[in-house]
C-alpha cells in the first residue's frame, strides 16, 4: 500500500517534521484499514502540521476504493500551507485544508466524523510553554502533556460518528490507560485500545485506537 | 475549499445568533473533476444542509439544484451528477466567506479559509 513519501512532504522550521509519532500514526492507520468497520466518509485530521498523515489517510482510503471527504485542520499558517502542498504534490484531490482552532472548528455540533486523526502536542513542559506561537504549538503539551489533549477529550463525544474512530498520539508520560478511561466515562458508548506502541529514543509513543459502537 | 466543507463552517464570533451559512465572495473559482460515486453523495446528503449548499452554488453561478430534494431524487442519476459536481468539483480558490449577521469577511486564500479570530472577537 503506498502512503505518504518524505521527498514529497513540505516542512520547515516552522512545520513540524514527520517523525517516529508520525510514522507510527501512518502504521496504526494501515494496520487499522485492513477491516474498518463501516466505510468512512467524512474524516479529519486535527493538527495536520506538513500534512504527511493526512496524505497517508487520504491515499489508504484512494486505494482501498474508499470515497470520502477529509478536513486538514491546522492553527499555523505555515502548516496549513505545508499541508496544501504536500497534498498537491501527492496529487491527492478528496481534502481540503483550513485554518481554525480545532475548538472553534468542532463547535458546530451537528457534523459528525467517520474517521477523526489527532497528533496533539504531547510532551510534557511547563505549562506556559502553551502560550508560544512558534513551532513548540506543535509539541507543547503542558501538565503531563495533557493540556491540548484534556480540551480535545470533551469534543470526541459528539465529533464521531456511530462506528466512527478516533486515531489518538500520545506517550506514556500523558497516561494512555487514563485516557482511554476518561472517554469511556464521558460516553459509554466510546470504547478503546492501544493500537500500537513503539520506543523512540526516550519516547515510549503509542496510538490509541477508539470507537464508538 | 470545495462546497462540502463550506457546508461544515460557521461564524463562531460571540454575540451573534445568525452565524450559518457564510456568504461567499468569490474572485477565484475552479473546477476540479472529482470520480462520480453515488454511493458516497447518498450518504453524505442526510449530513448536509441543503438550503446552505443551493445557496453557495448559486452565488457560484452553478445551476441546477433543486431547492430541496426527495428520496428517490437520490436514485436519479441525472440529479445526482449535478449534486456531485456542486459538492465536490466546484473549488473556491480566492475570496471571502462572510459572517451573514455582522458582515465579517474570513479571508480564502489559494483554497485555504483562514477562520481564526481576534482576540476581542472570542
Amino acid at each position: 500500500m503506498r502512503t505518504a513519501s518524505i521527498s514529497l512532504t513540505t516542512y520547515n522550521r516552522e512545520v513540524y517534521e514527520p517523525s517516529d509519532d508520525t510514522f507510527l500514526l501512518v502504521d496504526a492507520l494501515l494496520k487499522a484499514s485492513s477491516q474498518w468497520p463501516k466505510r468512512p466518509y467524512l474524516c479529519i485530521e486535527i493538527g495536520c502540521g506538513s500534512g504527511f498523515a493526512s496524505c497517508a489517510l487520504a491515499l489508504i482510503l484512494c486505494q482501498l476504493g474508499l470515497p470520502h471527504h477529509l478536513i486538514a485542520l491546522d492553527i499555523s499558517k505555515d502548516a496549513v500551507t505545508a499541508t496544501r502542498a504536500t497534498l498537491k504534490a501527492h496529487g491527492v484531490i478528496s481534502a481540503d485544508v483550513v485554518q481554525d482552532r480545532f475548538q472553534d472548528f468542532l463547535s458546530r455540533t451537528e457534523q459528525q466524523y467517520d474517521i477523526v486523526v489527532f497528533n496533539p502536542p504531547y510532551v510534557p513542559t511547563p505549562d506556559e510553554e502553551l502560550q508560544r506561537t512558534d513551532i513548540a504549538r506543535s509539541w507543547a503539551g503542558g501538565w503531563k502533556g495533557r493540556i491540548v489533549i484534556d480540551q480535545f477529550l470533551s469534543y470526541v463525544p459528539k465529533i464521531l460518528a456511530q462506528e466512527g474512530q478516533l486515531f489518538l498520539v500520545v506517550v506514556s508520560e500523558n497516561d494512555p490507560p487514563g485516557i482511554l478511561k476518561a472517554l469511556e466515562e464521558l460516553d459509554s458508548s466510546l470504547s478503546g485500545q492501544v493500537l500500537m506502541t513503539r520506543r523512540a529514543d526516550e519516547e515510549l509513543l503509542s496510538v490509541l485506537h477508539i470507537q464508538r459502537r | 475549499m470545495k462546497l462540502l466543507t463550506h457546508n461544515m463552517l460557521e461564524c463562531r464570533i460571540k454575540g451573534i445568533e445568525n452565524r450559518y451559512p457564510f456568504v461567499i465572495e468569490a474572485s477565484q473559482v475552479d473546477t476540479v473533476e472529482q470520480d462520480f460515486d453515488p454511493d458516497f453523495l447518498r450518504h453524505m446528503y442526510p449530513r448536509l444542509e441543503w438550503p446552505a449548499l443551493k445557496a453557495a452554488a448559486d452565488s457560484l453561478g452553478v445551476t441546477g439544484l433543486p431547492t430541496s430534494v426527495s428520496e428517490d431524487m437520490l436514485e436519479d442519476e441525472e440529479f445526482l451528477k449535478v449534486f456531485h459536481h456542486a459538492l465536490l468539483e466546484v473549488v473556491l480558490i480566492e475570496g471571502f466567506l462572510v459572517c451573514p449577521e455582522s458582515g465579517r469577511k474570513f479571508p480564502v486564500s489559494k483554497g485555504i479559509p483562514n477562520l481564526l479570530l481576534n482576540e476581542d472577537e472570542v
